[in-house]
């Protein structure tokens, strides 16, 4: 479960950012609400909070909700006349699945503080000597091997950008799932894979071209476990690191 | 084909319309027709028709199709399998809006919207399976806990009687089974600590004739097995049908999972009769004999599967038996006629238990945990409520199967609230647990489907029919050795029964999660299955 191995790493660079604010929000609470979620919640919204149509719980806009208190009434009433049980919570695990879902990386309060590095310097290594867009977009500019990191900011957690720029293969995510595939013929095609089923993949190729392969048409094809982006842990120095993810942070979508 | 079948057929055009309960009893008689749940009281979801065969399923085609109107809910799924009475298909399409249409075009007749109550609660989609019939009546479970009668001929309803509140987590999703006068349904609301039960209502009236506590009240056999007071909101929830033996007269049925799900600790004691099969006396509801799968089950491991009556050579004589796979991974066959346990056998890897003693009761490696354990099967299961299929000719059980799937299952602390989900914890899985999501990137490392063909008389898996993703696809078997089924990548496939190979595949664009039926209009032969948001209909060129 993806989010459950990152959510170690976010705790304390959360809590820590929380705190200063005078939330009281502790490791241990997010941490809670984020078991909570997972097992009670995220059957129907899914490990993202994004499975529901329409409803992506990581923005932390809730149609049904302004306040943490409506928030807290809504998860124990539920929606009425909708598949949104009650749940039987107390007011410490409300408080818990709550502060798990402020915890999340499109959160307003997220932008915060994020990244103690210089995002100016940061966009220089990232367009010079780090070389990302040979393989990733931003603005439309860019190669298609890596994802589009246009709105990167907002789906994640400066620890999570640090820790996939110091070993990218630790864990990639299903939407950022490598896949390699060989025609009858030798040829073969790299991309990121987009759907899969038994006759069929989808991928996005290295060109940016959308494919569609049927595999009775391959000789082979694998969901790669590693990354084909390089490893920067020894590339850059601590301080460009936190001058490339400060910089990331700030990639919040085209229209900012 | 027998010459009384094929006069059936022939005839089909002019039967009168009044379904009485001796044309569900002999239901294999008429294939044209589907009238009840399962094609036919044993459960076995086999149909007699024989024009789609293994050589010509290459030549099936789109028929009709028809979408939900208005658009289907989000967070609902079509579960529902269909009825089908002379060219009339009746379905629901979700929550509970019931669809008579003709069979050959998929225009619609009636339309009957009920509305439920927005105080309706349901742990897992706004969900129907089906509807039963019975004379010119059909019978229709809605979410908010009643089960409602509707006039076949234009959809009016004539009664209601509600099953339980609906802001206490009652809700009937199950479709109802028709025995002789009566109605035979039950509450689901195992996440809500419900008191579960299953009961008879008269056809005529909606009136409770008989009911059968799933968790027993004092006083009651098998009360002792709930500690203290638990048995109060020990769940018991009914939302798969049953099966019925007309020559011994018993109704069986499968029980869901106890309440709180994942705490046993609040409920010591082997928690009867949750997670087990019960056969009843049809006429009292009285209790025969029951099986329990998983005592004290902490992992959700609902029995709400459909038990499949077969009459078989078992050990070189003859015996009434039933075949049960559980969600919990292993394949039961048992004597229907005593509930005597004579085979249980993983068909997907199972952890949580390191096998079955000699009387079939599982041997438990660990519980559900404030920490969190892993087990194989996930809490979905090996299988859950889609259907599987039985075929006498070719003496295979087909299981639509989620392999190789485990969850992190975890136990907190919780007090029950009227109305308030009361599961006490919960599983972590790997893949979206109740719908396909819209584009599949997971690894098959974490789980992946198959519809499986397991020999009942050792418990082997004969043949694998694999998917990339899981299926919650119901499957149907037919007497010319074709099994139909589909899965969440949206394809709906004919299969050889006999190897499994593939004949023909559909692409229908939505995940399927109902059982597929098939009938036959003056002569011809139709395949029918509800896929997204509509319900696809097929035949040969």
């Amino acid at each position: 479960m993806n989010l459950t191995r990152v959510c170690g790493c976010i705790l304390l660079t959360v809590a820590a950012l929380w705190g200063q604010e005078g939330h009281g929000v502790t490791p241990a609470d997010i941490q809670r609400g984020a078991q909570i979620f997972l097992t009670s919640c995220a059957s129907c919204h899914g490990p993202n909070g994004d499975a529901v149509s329409g409803v992506d719980l990581a923005s932390n806009k809730f149609r049904r909700a302004r306040t943490d208190r409506e928030l807290t009434d809504l998860l124990k009433k539920g929606i009425p006349g909708t598949p949104m049980p009650p749940g039987n919570y107390t007011d410490d695990q409300t408080f818990a699945i709550i502060a798990w879902l402020h915890s999340l990386p499109n959160a307003p309060r997220m932008g915060v503080g994020a990244g103690s590095g210089d995002p100016p310097a940061g966009k220089a290594i990232f367009e010079g000597k780090g070389q990302c867009r040979t393989c990733h977009r931003v603005g439309g500019e860019g190669g298609f091997t890596g994802p589009d990191l246009t709105s990167i900011g907002g789906a994640r957690r400066p620890a999570e950008l640090e820790s996939s720029l110091l070993d990218p293969s630790a864990e990639i995510r299903d939407a950022n799932r490598p896949v390699r595939a060989v025609r009858l013929d030798g040829t073969i095609i790299a991309g990121t894979l987009l759907n899969y089923d038994r006759y069929s993949l989808q991928l996005i190729d290295t060109t940016g071209k959308l494919r569609a392969l049927q595999t009775d048409k391959l000789r082979e094809y694998e969901l790669l476990k590693t990354s084909p982006m390089p490893a920067y842990k020894d590339k850059l120095s601590a301080r460009e690191l936190a001058d490339i993810v400060s910089y990331l942070v700030t990639l919040k979508g085209l229209s900012q | 084909m027998s010459a009384r079948l094929l006069f059936l057929l022939a005839a089909g055009g002019v039967l009168c319309a009044q379904v009485p309960f001796e044309r569900i009893l002999h239901a294999d008689l008429e294939p044209q027709n589907w009238l009840t749940y399962s094609g036919n009281l044993n459960g076995a979801r086999y149909s007699n028709l024989t024009q789609v065969t293994r050589d010509n399923a290459k030549n099936l085609e789109l028929k009709w199709v028809l979408q939900t109107r208005p658009p289907a809910e989000a967070g609902s799924k079509y579960e529902a399998t269909s009825l089908v009475v002379e060219g009339v298909l009746y379905t629901v399409q979700p929550p509970n809006a019931v669809v008579a249409v003709d069979a050959v075009t998929g225009r619609i007749f009636w339309t009957h919207v009920y509305n439920p109550e927005p105080a309706a609660r349901l742990c897992c989609g706004r969900v129907n399976r089906g509807l039963a019939i019975l004379g010119n009546t059909l019978f229709m479970g809605t979410i908010d806990g009643n089960l409602i009668a509707l006039d076949a001929r234009d959809g009016h309803q004539i009664w209601s009687t509600p099953l339980g509140k609906p802001e206490a987590g009652y809700s009937v999703t199950v479709a109802p089974l028709v025995v002789k006068d009566k109605i035979i349904a039950g509450p689901a609301g195992g996440e809500y600590g419900i008191s579960g039960f299953l009961a008879a209502y008269a056809a005529g009236t909606g009136k409770e004739l008989w009911r059968f506590n799933t968790v027993p009240k004092p006083g009651e056999p098998g009360n002792d097995t709930w500690a203290g007071q638990s048995w109060m909101h020990g769940g018991g929830s009914i939302w798969t049908t049953g099966s019925y033996d007309p020559a011994l007269n018993l109704i069986y049925w499968g029980i869901g999972n106890a309440s709180p799900d994942w705490n046993g600790t609040v409920r010591e004691g082997d928690n009867l009769y949750t997670s087990s099969v019960v056969a009843l006396d049809a006429d009292t509801g009285k209790l025969k004999w029951h099986f329990q799968f998983t005592p004290h089950d902490e992992f959700d491991f609902d029995s709400t599967q459909v038990p499949v009556l077969a009459d078989v050579t078992w050990q070189g004589r003859p015996r009434k038996v039933m075949f049960f796979a559980n969600r919990n991974g292993y394949f039961y066959v048992l004597d229907r006629v005593t509930g005597e346990f004579l085979r249980g056998k993983p068909f997907v890897k199972v952890t949580w238990s390191t096998g079955l003693d000699a009387k079939g009761k599982p041997v438990r490696v660990g519980h559900s945990t404030p920490e969190g354990m892993v087990i194989y099967p996930e809490n979905q299961g090996g299988t859950n409520w889609y259907n599987p299929s039985y075929s006498p000719r070719t003496g295979l059980f087909y299981i639509p199967s989620w392999m190789d799937t485990h969850s992190i299952n975890t136990s907190r602390e919780e007090e029950y609230r009227e109305g308030n989900q009361y599961t006490a914890g919960g599983a972590t899985h790997e893949m979206s647990a109740l719908r396909a999501p819209a584009n599949n990137r997971r690894s098959q490392d974490s789980g992946w489907g198959a519809i499986q063909a397991v020999d009942p008389a050792t418990g082997d898996v004969k043949w694998q029919f694999k998917m990339v993703d899981v299926t919650d696809s119901g499957v149907l078997s037919t007497a010319s050795d074709v099994v139909f089924a589909g899965g969440r990548e949206g394809y709906f496939y004919a299969l050889d029964a006999r190897t499994g190979a593939l004949l023909w595949k559909a692409m229908t664009g939505g995940q399927i999660t109902a059982g597929p039926v098939t009938y036959a209009v003056e002569g011809k032969q139709y395949i029918s299955v509800p896929a997204g948001n509509a319900i696809f209909t097929f035949g040969l060129r």
